[in-house]
């Protein structure tokens, strides 16, 4: 309870009345800018609750009727009639005649772009580098499925072994130690034959016994001399360029098991306009045919 | 003015008028944090798709929240025009309705999850666990390769049965199968007729690439893949997503 109310000598304000074994207080009032701004927040609070949803009671929802859901659809729908008749274009027009106007070509650059982005650089990589493990680079020129307009706008649209798209590019490899079709010593041999396809090191016996296995069980998909067949998405054996490693224990694991990359068919995803323009976008990230 | 705001001696001196003063306070705070549970059911849309989780997903759920997830991922699209335009429609509380506790997440160090299910595909979900900078180079994730351990199922029949104590519809016959069900949904060539009755849209698949047994990796895989897949959009009309 204050007891005696002093004037402070030195700062000349009032003390808070209170003693506490001769220690005094002096009394600092909050700012009155500070304490109007405050009683003018609860004021605020009060307008928006009247105006906005604030309240879970039906009926109560704001004299506004503005809701975030309500708002978000126009909003989206005036910035997609922004971009509509040059999306109507990209969508009529085939990928190839959409590289060859310059105007097109633009839009779906960098729209292609912020697509790729979003969606395939998590798998292929931000410049489409790749990624070991079976994430091809499409910044090369070694397609597994072609590297046209019209083979990567298929690609795109069906994806590959995903089970959701009847069209989806891939069949299996067979999985030649794991199902029983070839003997350990015999996976051996093939892989190193296939080493040998490639110039690299291989056992030159081993590689003998291997090839003619490698003719009865893989040329169907790889081809006699492992040059690969973009039909079937077999890679070529033949260069440097390996899906889930070159070294030999890669490749033998790759015979043993094989390997059956997915790709979501993004055709149920995204609007066509979308899919051309990556195609576009991807075709010109190096390896375009 | 506002001198009354310093007549505060009065209720310091005043046992009885400071407790109800108190009590009215507390109530006022506790009041506008449990009437709007009451109303929490027209907040529920009337989409259909979503369902009970799986109980592999469920299993990886559990995983999901365990290894806090959560802390960096967000499970919420927000009705804004540029989370619609990177994730897709905005979450709707139906697809949360079965979540205990919901994984809306409050920070995103990484990318928002609740479109996540069918974007990638399985191979790199494992990979990008097991190790994000060997598919993401410029990713801060830290790895989880030690999810490819053996999935601990004895507890599944009691997940189910927890999940129904708090109010998702598990059947009796969903209880009693949950572990054939969890084991058919983890293996590419099981037979899942009844498994597949049970859990509409729920994918069967070796969610890690070992076909082996059941590890805390396919669990995990299994349950982002389904993330905001249950309700198909394109058939949602306006009415559906209207709350009351």
């Amino acid at each position: 309870m204050p007891t005696k109310i002093e004037k402070d000598s030195v700062t000349g304000r009032e003390t808070t009345g209170h003693e506490w074994d001769g220690l005094k207080e002096l009394n600092t009032p909050l700012p009155r800018w500070w304490l109007y701004l405050f009683y003018a927040t609860i004021v605020f609070a009060v307008v928006w609750m009247i105006l906005y949803p604030a309240l879970p009671v039906t009926g109560l929802h704001g004299v506004t009727g503005w809701t975030a859901r309500g708002a978000i659809g126009p909003e989206l729908e005036a910035e997609r009639a922004k971009q509509e008749p040059m999306l109507a274009r990209l969508r009529a027009a085939t990928p190839a005649a959409i590289a060859a106007d310059p105007e097109l070509r633009n839009f779906a650059l960098a729209g292609g772009r912020i697509a790729f982005a979003n969606n395939c650089a998590a798998c292929h990589g931000a410049g489409g580098q790749g990624a070991a493990g079976g994430f091809p680079t499409l910044a090369d020129d070694d397609w597994l499925y072609g590297g046209s307009f019209e083979d990567i706008h298929f690609t795109i649209t069906h994806g590959v072994r995903n089970g959701e798209d009847p069209e989806a590019r891939g069949i299996a490899m067979p999985r030649f130690l794991a199902d029983g079709i070839l003997k350990p010593d015999q996976v051996g041999d093939v892989t190193d034959y296939v080493l040998s396809l490639s110039g690299q090191a291989a056992d030159a016996a081993a590689a003998g016994r291997g090839e003619a296995l490698f003719a009865e069980n893989c040329v169907a998909c790889h081809g006699e001399k492992g040059e690969g067949n973009r039909e079937m998405g077999a890679p070529r054996l033949s260069d440097q360029v390996w899906l889930y490693g070159g070294d030999r224990a890669s490749v033998l694991r790759s015979v043993s098991f094989a390997h059956a990359g997915v790709m979501p068919a993004w055709g149920k995803r995204l609007d066509p306009a979308i899919i051309n323009m990556l195609t576009v976008y991807v075709h010109a990230l190096g390896g375009g045919e | 003015m506002f001198r009354f705001l310093r007549d505060h001696g009065i209720i310091e001196r005043n046992l009885i008028l400071m407790g109800v003063l108190t009590l009215i306070t507390v109530s006022i705070g506790g009041l506008v944090q449990i009437v709007p549970l009451f109303t929490i059911e027209t907040t529920i849309e009337r989409v259909e798709g979503v369902r009970p989780y799986t109980p592999l997903e469920l299993a990886g759920r559990d995983i999901y929240v365990r290894e806090g997830c959560y802390v960096c991922h967000s499970q919420m699209v927000r009705p804004f025009r540029d989370e619609a335009e990177r994730y897709g429609p905005y979450s709707l509380a139906a697809e949360s309705m079965y979540d205990h506790p919901f994984q809306w997440g409050s920070k995103r160090t990484g990318p928002d999850l609740a479109r996540l299910g069918g974007k990638y595909s399985d191979d790199w979900h494992a990979a990008h666990l097991r190790s994000p900078r060997a598919v993401v180079p410029e990713s801060v994730m830290p790895p989880y390769a030690f999810l490819d351990r053996p999935l601990d199922i004895g507890a599944i029949e009691a997940k189910l049965k927890a999940q129904r104590t708090l109010g998702t519809p598990y059947t009796d016959e969903m209880i009693a199968n949950a572990r054939a069900d969890l084991e058919a949904q983890a293996s590419a060539d099981a037979d899942a007729s009844g498994f597949a009755s049970r859990y509409a849209r729920a994918r069967q698949g070796v969610f890690d690439g070992n076909p082996r047994e059941v590890t805390e990796m396919d669990a995990l895989v299994a349950y982002l893949q389904m993330l905001g897949t249950l309700v198909q959009f394109r058939d949602v009309t306006p009415d559906q997503v209207r709350q009351q």
